[in-house]
C-alpha cells in the first residue's frame, strides 16, 4: 500500500511540475494545489498506512492500534497554510489580470506586445 | 606611541586640509602640508645614529589582540632608508607641487589630502613588523594611487590609467595577502621577524613555495616588473609631482621593499632568488628596450623608472644568494645587496628630479611630446643643468651617483661567475643581459636629454613661449641634483649612515649590525676592473647607436601591435566583461519558466544520482498495509481528474477536477484514519474551489493569448522534467520508507494524551497542546494572507494617481 502511495504522490508531482511550467497564471496555480496534495498524501504515507483505529482514545483500543496521529497533526496545519498561500496567489493573479490585462506568462516579462 | 603617531600624522593632517583650502585662499595650502614631511624627516633622523648602531625601534599599538592583531612598529636600517626618502622627498615633491599646481584652478584639498593618505600609508607599509598592518597600508597605498592618478577625472585617459593600476596593483595585493596568510599557517605569527626567526622549521614545507610565489606577485604588480609593468606608463596622467613622488621614488618601491624585507625569509628557496634575479634582469631589458620608443617625456622616465626597478630587484635577487652559498661567494652576494639599496637611493634622487624637470618642461612650454621640443638649452640653463645631471647619473656616467651604483651592478652580475652556484650555463647570459640593458640605458637617457633640451627650437609648434621656470619650482629638482652630485663625491657618508644599516637587515645571516660590513664605494677601481671596461664599452657602443638612432628606431614598430602587453591586458578586461554579460545573457532570461526548469532539473539529478552513487535507494515489501479495493478505486479517479486537468483546454473542467482532485485526497484521509484531516480537507478544498471560481470569472477571456482555448500543447522537455520530478519524489519516499530506523515518538503521545493533557482525540491535542506553537504561527500565516489580500484589492496607489479606478477598467 505504502508503495502504491509514494508512486502516487511522485504522479502528483509529475502533474503539478507540468502544470507549473506552462504559460498560463491559472494553471501555475493549479500546478501548486496538486503539489500541495502530494506532499500532504506523502506525509501521511511515510508515517505509515497500517494503523487500525483512528487516533481518537475509546475503550477498548489498545495504544498500538492507533494511527500515528503526529503526521495527521503537521498534515492539518500544512493543509491551512497551504490553503492561505494558494487564497494570496489567486487574488494576486486576479489582481495582475485587472493591471496587466493577461495572465500569459510570456507576455507578463514583456517579450510579446499586449495587444 | 611617538612612532606610532609619527606614521599617522599625515592622514591627521588631511584632516583639517579641506578646511584651510576652503577658509584660507589666499595662502596656497601646499604651504600647510609642507609641515607634515619636513617635521617628519627631521624626526626620523634622530633615529640614524641608534639605528647605525644596531639598535632597532620598537613600538607597538594593540588593534584585535584576540585576533593576535598589532601595529607593530619595528624601524631597522632597511625601513629607517624608506621613511627618510617617504618623507625627504616627500618634502620635496610638495615644495614643488606648491609652485606647479595653481591655486585659483586645481582643487587643491583634494590633491594634497590624497597626498598626505599616500605618505601616511607607505610609512605604514615600511614600518610595521605585522604583516596583515603592512597588508592593510599596502592597499591604502594602491587606493590613494588610484585617486591621484585619476586627479584630473574628467580626463578619459586619466582614469582609464587610475582603474588599470588599480586592477593590477590590487589584484597583486590579494595575492599577497594569501601569501601572508600561507606564512601564518606556516609559522602561526604574522610578525615578520618572528617568522625569520623559525625560518629553519618553514623551508622544507610545500606551502612554503607556494608563499614565496605568492608574495613576489605582490612585489613584482607594485613594483612595476615584467609583465605587470603595463600600470606605470599609464599612470602617468597624474600630476607630476604624483609622478615623481608615487611613480619614481616611493610607491613603485614598496614592491623592492617587499623583496628585501621578505629576504631572511624566502631567500633559502632557489625559486625565490631565480625568480626575482630573472624577472628583474628582464624587466631592465624589456623597459630600457622600450623606454627609446617614446616620446612623451613622461612615458620615456616611466619605461626607464621601471627599467631601473628591475635593475634594483636582480640586484636584490642576486644578495639572496648569499642564503644559498657558502665561502668567498657570500661576500659577493652579500655586495649586490649593498649595491641594490644605494641604487636604490640614487634612482630617488636622479628621477625624482628629472621627473620634475619633465613637469617644468610641461609647465612652461605647454607640451611633453619630444617631437615638438628642441633647443630648450639657452632658454632654460638651469633646469637644462638639472636635467643634464640626472640623465648623465642615469645613464651610469661619472661625476654622478648614478656611475658608482652601475658600476657595482656590473661588478655584483659578473660575481655570478666566480661563484658556485654558476654551474648553470644560464648564468653566463646575466652580465650580457645587463650590458646590453645599460647600453639601452645610455641611449634613452642621451635621447630624453638631447631631443628636450639640444638641436633646433621648434617654436611655432608649442603652445606657450617657452622660458626659464620661477624659483620655487626649481628649488627641489636642484637639491635632488645637488645630491646627485654630493653623493658621486662622498658616498661613504650615505654608504655608513643609510646603506649598511639597510643591508644589515637584509643579510641578517651574514651580519649582526652594520659594524660588520666593511664594504667601500670607490669611484675608482683601477684599469684592470672589468666593470670600467664595460661601462667603457656602454658610452662607445651606446653613442654609436645613439648617433644611428634615426636609422634603426623604426624597428620597433614592425613588432604587431596585437602582441603587446598593453593590448593582452585590454582583451583580458573586455573579454571578461562579454564572456561574463554573455553567459547572465544566456542563463537569465527573464522567463520564470526557464528558472523553474533549473530548479526542477538541478533537483531531479542531484536526488536520483546521490540516491544511486551513495547506495541510498532499496526497497521493502516488509510491514506494508495490504492494498484494499476502495484504495484502488480513488487512485484510479484521482489519476483520472489529474489527467482531465492536464489535457483539458477549458478552465472550467480543470477547476472542477482539482476540485475532484481535492475531495477524493479527502476520501483517501477518511479510509487512512484521519478524521480531522477529512473535514478539514473537504472544507477546504469547497472553499478553494469556490475562490478559483471567482478568479475564473475574471480572468481575461481565452482568445486574448491562447486562440481560443487554454494552451494544452504537449512539450516534450517539460515532460521529461515532470516525469524525473515525480520519479525522484517516489524513489526517496519509497526507499525512506524502506529504511526507517526508529519508531515513532509518537507513542508517548498516544500513551500519555488522556493522562497528561485530559483529551480524547490525539491530533487535537498535538495541535493546542503538545505542540501549540505551530498553531499559533499557523493563525499567523492565514491572518497575514487575508490582510495582504485585503490590502491588494483595496490599495490602489498608481491608479489613484493617474485619476482612474477600478471600476472604470470594469
Amino acid at each position: 500500500m505504502e508503495i502504491m502511495m509514494a508512486i502516487l504522490a511522485g504522479f502528483l508531482f509529475s502533474a503539478a511540475t507540468y502544470l507549473i511550467l506552462s504559460k498560463s497564471l491559472l494553471r501555475i496555480i493549479i500546478g501548486t494545489g496538486l503539489l500541495s496534495h502530494g506532499t500532504h498524501l506523502l506525509l501521511l504515507t511515510m508515517g505509515g498506512l497500517g494503523g487500525k483505529s483512528a487516533p481518537v482514545v475509546a475503550d477498548g483500543v489498545t495504544v498500538a492500534d492507533y494511527v500515528d496521529p503526529l503526521p495527521q497533526a503537521l498534515i492539518l496545519t500544512a493543509i491551512v497554510i497551504s490553503f492561505g498561500v494558494t487564497a494570496f496567489a489567486l487574488v494576486l493573479a486576479y489582481r495582475t489580470y485587472q493591471e496587466i490585462g493577461t495572465d500569459n506568462m510570456d507576455y507578463m516579462k514583456g517579450r510579446g506586445e499586449i495587444d | 606611541m611617538l612612532l606610532f603617531m609619527a606614521i599617522v600624522l599625515p592622514i591627521l593632517l588631511a584632516i583639517f586640509i579641506p578646511l584651510a583650502y576652503r577658509s584660507m585662499k589666499s595662502i596656497h595650502t601646499g604651504w600647510f602640508v609642507l609641515l607634515a614631511p619636513v617635521l617628519l624627516f627631521l624626526f626620523y633622523l634622530r633615529f640614524l645614529s641608534p639605528v647605525q648602531q644596531g639598535e632597532a625601534q620598537l613600538a607597538r599599538a594593540s588593534w584585535v589582540p584576540s585576533l593576535d592583531f598589532y601595529f607593530d612598529i619595528y624601524i631597522d636600517g632597511l625601513s629607517l632608508l624608506f621613511s627618510l626618502l617617504i618623507t625627504g622627498i616627500g618634502s620635496l615633491v610638495v615644495l614643488y607641487s606648491i609652485f606647479y599646481l595653481d591655486k585659483t584652478k586645481e582643487n587643491l584639498g583634494n590633491f594634497y589630502v590624497y597626498l598626505l593618505m599616500f605618505m601616511s600609508a607607505m610609512l605604514g607599509v615600511v614600518q610595521f613588523d605585522h604583516t596583515l598592518a603592512l597588508y592593510f597600508f599596502w592597499e591604502l597605498t594602491s587606493i590613494s594611487s588610484f585617486l591621484l592618478i585619476a586627479y584630473w577625472y574628467k580626463r578619459d585617459a586619466s582614469r582609464f590609467g587610475a582603474l588599470k593600476s588599480m586592477m593590477i596593483t590590487v589584484s597583486g595585493g590579494l595575492m599577497m595577502l594569501v601569501g601572508f596568510l600561507t606564512l601564518y599557517v606556516l609559522t602561526g605569527t604574522y610578525s615578520i621577524r618572528e617568522t625569520i626567526a623559525q625560518v629553519d622549521t618553514i623551508v622544507d614545507q610545500p606551502l612554503f613555495t607556494v608563499a614565496v610565489v605568492l608574495v613576489l606577485l605582490g612585489a613584482f604588480t607594485k613594483s612595476a616588473q615584467f609583465p605587470f609593468y603595463i600600470w606605470l606608463p599609464d599612470a602617468m596622467e597624474a600630476p607630476t609631482p604624483v609622478s615623481a613622488y608615487l611613480h619614481s621614488a616611493t610607491m613603485v618601491k614598496a614592491g623592492l621593499y617587499l623583496v628585501a624585507r621578505f629576504t631572511p625569509v624566502f631567500a633559502y628557496s632557489e625559486v625565490w632568488v631565480w625568480l626575482v634575479t630573472g624577472i628583474g634582469l628582464l624587466t631592465l631589458f624589456w623597459g630600457s628596450l622600450f623606454a627609446v620608443k617614446q616620446t612623451d617625456l613622461k612615458g620615456i622616465l616611466a619605461f626607464s623608472t621601471v627599467s631601473q626597478l628591475g635593475l634594483i630587484m636582480s640586484l636584490l635577487g642576486l644578495g639572496g644568494f648569499a642564503y644559498l652559498v657558502t665561502g668567498d661567494a657570500v661576500e659577493t652576494f652579500t655586495f649586490a645587496t649593498f649595491a641594490a639599496i644605494f641604487h636604490l637611493f640614487n634612482h630617488a634622487t636622479f628621477k625624482g628630479s628629472l621627473f620634475m624637470v619633465a613637469g617644468i618642461v610641461d609647465h612652461e612650454t605647454g607640451t611633453r611630446d619630444i617631437r615638438k621640443l628642441g633647443g630648450l638649452m639657452s632658454l632654460m640653463p638651469v633646469t637644462f643643468t638639472i636635467a643634464m645631471i640626472g640623465s648623465l647619473s642615469m645613464a651610469g656616467l661619472p661625476p654622478f651617483n648614478g656611475f658608482l651604483s652601475k658600476e657595482m651592478f656590473l661588478d655584483a652580475v659578473l660575481g655570478l661567475l666566480h661563484a658556485d652556484i654558476s654551474t648553470m650555463t644560464v648564468a653566463y647570459l646575466v652580465p650580457i643581459v645587463a650590458w646590453v640593458a645599460s647600453v639601452f640605458t645610455f641611449i634613452y637617457s642621451i635621447y630624453f636629454l638631447w631631443y628636450t633640451f639640444m638641436g633646433s627650437r621648434k617654436e611655432e609648434q608649442l603652445p606657450k613661449v617657452p622660458h626659464e621656470a620661477p624659483i620655487g619650482m626649481l628649488i627641489s629638482p636642484a637639491i635632488l641634483g645637488s645630491l646627485v652630485i654630493l653623493v658621486f663625491f662622498i658616498p661613504n657618508v650615505v654608504g655608513d649612515w643609510l646603506v649598511k644599516p639597510a643591508t644589515a637587515a637584509i643579510q641578517s645571516s651574514s651580519f649582526a649590525s652594520a659594524a660588520d660590513i666593511e664594504f667601500y664605494i670607490k669611484a675608482w677601481h683601477g684599469w684592470t676592473s672589468p666593470a670600467l671596461w664595460m661601462t667603457v664599452g656602454v658610452v662607445v657602443v651606446g653613442f654609436l647607436l645613439y648617433k644611428m638612432l634615426p636609422k634603426w628606431q623604426s624597428i620597433y614598430s614592425k613588432w604587431p601591435e596585437r602582441f603587446t602587453l598593453n593590448r593582452g591586458y585590454d582583451t583580458l578586461m573586455d573579454g571578461s566583461l562579454n564572456w561574463n554579460r554573455a553567459l547572465s545573457d544566456r542563463f537569465m532570461t527573464g522567463s520564470i519558466r526557464d528558472y523553474l526548469v533549473y530548479m526542477f532539473a538541478g533537483m531531479a539529478i542531484l536526488g536520483i544520482t546521490t540516491l544511486f552513487t551513495q547506495g541510498g535507494f532499496a526497497i521493502s515489501t516488509e510491514g506494508l498495509a495490504p492494498i484494499r479495493l476502495f484504495e484502488i478505486v480513488l487512485t484510479i479517479i484521482l489519476v483520472g481528474s489529474v489527467m482531465a486537468i492536464l489535457i483539458t483546454w477549458s478552465r472550467l473542467t480543470a477547476v472542477i477536477a482539482l476540485g475532484g482532485v481535492g475531495y477524493t485526497v479527502a476520501l483517501f484521509y477518511v479510509i487512512f484514519k484521519a478524521p480531522d484531516l477529512a473535514l478539514t480537507q473537504l472544507v477546504i478544498e469547497t472553499i478553494s474551489v469556490a475562490l478559483f471560481l471567482t478568479a475564473f470569472y475574471h480572468l481575461p477571456k481565452l482568445d486574448k493569448h491562447y486562440k481560443g482555448k487554454e494552451d494544452t500543447s504537449f512539450r516534450l522537455g517539460n515532460f521529461l522534467i515532470s516525469i524525473a520530478v515525480g520519479l525522484t519524489v517516489t524513489l526517496i519516499g519509497i526507499s525512506a520508507y524502506a529504511q526507517r530506523q526508529m519508531t515513532s515518538i509518537s507513542e508517548y503521545y498516544k500513551e500519555t494524551v488522556y493522562t497528561e493533557a485530559g483529551g480524547g482525540n490525539i491530533v487535537n491535542v498535538i495541535l493546542v497542546d503538545y505542540r501549540g506553537f505551530d498553531t499559533l504561527f499557523e493563525i499567523g500565516v492565514l491572518m497575514i494572507a487575508s490582510i495582504g489580500i485585503i490590502s491588494m484589492i483595496t490599495l490602489r496607489l498608481q491608479k489613484k494617481k493617474k485619476g482612474v479606478t477600478v471600476d472604470e477598467i470594469e
